[in-house]
């Protein structure tokens, strides 16, 4: 690979250099990380959509089975299935309750926290804290909270719902986004202060000696600058939305009632894994990325053409 | 919009009135906006730590009841009606100590691999000019685009049905191991240091391996603790993935153990809140102790920005 016949000595490095680069060793180095990404994330990227164009069960290891090409079946059985359908609608409830919430609520404690107020540092620390506690700690509590004895229904007293929250099938889907936003808040509100800080002060005094008053100052300075930072709030939370398990796994009893909370992540471990139809779960999850990769690209190109150049 | 009507929507709003009536005149006007705007913003934190921290003190709260009290008064009981009966309990059914050990071979086995791959690459992308470089750059930020969903089935048949790595700690550690925000981290690391630091070291000779090993590493301590805490959190508190391959009780992280007594052995349990919650607990004290040590780590502002590269 280094060697060209014709090339004299002299004239060899710039090959070896324009072929390989100045340090070649360079790629040895980054041989590692990418022999796992090889065959961590790229090939199990392909095998699932082999395996999503296949009829295709578990066999003991080494065990040749045929597994047949049944090429659109799977996604034609997905994109019919009423449980399918049911857990789209609760991706777009969870993102419909947890990105306006999640914007508003991280926007608004960002910009307090922005302002030179006692106890911030502190106040910082504790909205991280759900952040980086496991979720299944985190839920352990809110089963209690919300158990039909538990202190949100003592609170309640006569407007607590009747079947209770969690096994309520109008409540169940609204009690997840709503964990869900509780948990990642603080995320958001670091990413929203770090936008926050970017704003030049010169751009409020100017708004300011131009005569914009507070909400005016905040349409037409804070919320330009913060947008990208919406964007990554909009993308991430998509994909909160799309890859939700162990909420409707244990908050909700298994997406319960009655599926009313099933998640897709939930419906594949359901159906690929205890079902053991890996091929009819692998479509489902490869429709799922598609809808999620489609979301971000959207929002991005939104974005893009939006910002001055 | 003037200053003082936009007071008076302010969540404070009792005293705006008055002020707003005396003070036909902007200097005043603003300067107490800016004070009634200060105490809302404090009010505002304050509700949102309240609401942050609550769940936790509730649930350490809960895991010392001897009987599960869910009214408001349960919240404030009398320290002598807390008892360790419920960490007995747990113990009793899941095994804690065996969980944690196993919590912490999964997490201190991604933090290494994490490392390793993590400095190799990061230097390479960072100060090695070689061809692909831009090509792995890219695949790296594939994977932050890509959502796992998509991998779950394929890499359960990879890992589960083909290499027969089901309760094993390899096969719970390997799909962590593409980690594309410890890549990330090192390579703006390297970055932000001078380049004559690594032409100096090449001018005296020494290989690009003796530079990363003597001269970048060294100077990384606080890169390489950022990796750690953030390699740390996720595999602690994740459930998904050592879910999905463990079925012996012995191999199981805490996260795992503590949600299968959740959906199995609590029913039969006498106080299942207070021996959930004490689990719960355990889980979590962990995470958040290490989070409270090292907050700045957490929460340096800059990670966000340093992912645009």
């Amino acid at each position: 690979m280094s060697a060209t016949p014709r090339a004299e000595a002299p004239a060899r490095a710039p090959v070896t250099r324009r072929l390989l680069g100045r340090q070649p060793i360079g790629a040895l180095f980054a041989a590692p990380y990418v022999l796992f990404w090889l065959a961590l994330f790229a090939w199990p990227m392909g095998l699932a959509v082999v395996i999503s164009f296949r009829d295709y069960f578990f066999a003991a290891p080494g065990a040749q089975v045929e597994r047949p090409f049944v090429g659109l079946d799977n996604y034609a059985q997905a994109l019919s299935d009423p449980v399918v359908h049911r857990a789209a609608l609760n991706v777009a409830i969870f993102i419909l309750i947890n990105v306006p919430l999640t914007v508003v609520l991280a926007l608004v404690l960002a910009a307090a926290l922005n302002t030179a107020l006692p106890l911030r540092t502190m106040f910082r620390s504790a909205y991280y804290v759900p952040y980086v506690t496991a979720s299944v700690a985190m839920v352990g509590v809110w089963l209690w909270l919300f158990s039909s004895g538990g202190l949100v229904n003592s609170l309640a007293g006569g407007l607590a719902p009747d079947p209770s929250w969690l096994v309520n099938s109008f409540w169940a889907m609204p009690i997840i986004a709503l964990f869900a936003t509780w948990k990642q808040l603080g995320f958001y509100v670091l990413l929203y202060l770090a936008a926050l800080q970017n704003i030049p002060e010169t751009l409020y005094e100017a708004a300011k000696v131009d005569g914009a008053g507070v909400v005016r100052r905040f349409r037409a300075v804070t919320v330009p600058g913060v947008r990208s930072a919406t964007t990554l709030v909009v993308i991430l939370a998509t994909i909160v939305g799309a890859n939700f398990f162990t909420e409707p796994y244990l908050l909700t009893g298994g997406g319960g009632p009655n599926q009313a909370s099933i998640s897709p992540v939930l419906l594949m471990y359901q159906e690929g894994i205890q079902q053991g139809e890996a091929g009819y779960a692998a479509a489902i999850g490869v429709v799922l990325a598609v809808f999620v990769m489609g979301v971000s690209l959207v929002y991005r190109r939104f974005v893009e053409e939006g910002e001055p150049a | 919009m003037s200053a003082t009507s936009v007071n008076r929507s302010d969540p404070s709003g009792e005293t705006v009135g008055g002020t707003a009536a005396t003070t036909p005149n902007a200097p005043s006007a603003t300067r107490e906006g800016s004070r009634l705007r200060r105490v809302a913003g404090f009010l505002a934190l304050l509700a949102g730590a309240i609401v942050f921290l609550f769940p936790f003190y509730y649930m350490i709260v809960g895991a010392m009841q001897r009987e599960p009290d869910p009214t408001v008064s349960g919240a404030f009981p009398d320290p002598s009606n807390l008892t360790l009966a419920n960490l007995e309990a747990i113990n009793g059914r899941v095994d804690l100590l065996g969980s944690l050990l196993n919590s912490a071979i999964f997490t201190g086995g991604v933090i290494l691999l994490t490392l390793v791959l993590g400095l190799l690459a990061g230097y390479s992308l960072a100060r090695l000019e070689f061809r692909g470089r831009a090509l792995v750059f890219g695949g790296m930020l594939l994977t932050l685009i890509l959502p796992f969903q998509l991998l779950l089935i394929p890499l359960y048949v990879m890992i589960v049905r083909t290499y027969g790595l089901a309760d094993t700690y390899l096969g719970m550690i390997v799909p962590f191991a593409v980690n594309a925000t410890a890549v990330f981290i090192f390579r703006q690391f390297f970055r932000s240091l001078p380049a004559e630091l690594f032409d100096a070291a090449r001018i005296d000779g020494a290989s690009e391996l003796q530079i990363l090993m003597r001269v970048a590493i060294p100077m990384s301590k606080p890169a390489i603790l950022t990796a750690v805490l953030v390699s740390f959190i996720g595999p602690w508190n994740e459930f998904l993935w050592p879910f999905l391959i463990t079925k012996e009780a012995a191999m199981q992280p805490l996260a795992v153990s503590l949600a299968n007594y959740i959906t199995t052995v609590a029913a039969s349990a006498a106080n299942p809140f207070g021996a959930i919650l004490a689990g719960a607990t355990v889980l979590a004290i962990p995470a958040v102790v290490i989070f409270l040590a090292f907050q700045r780590y957490f929460l340096q502002t800059d990670i966000g920005a340093s992912l645009k590269g």
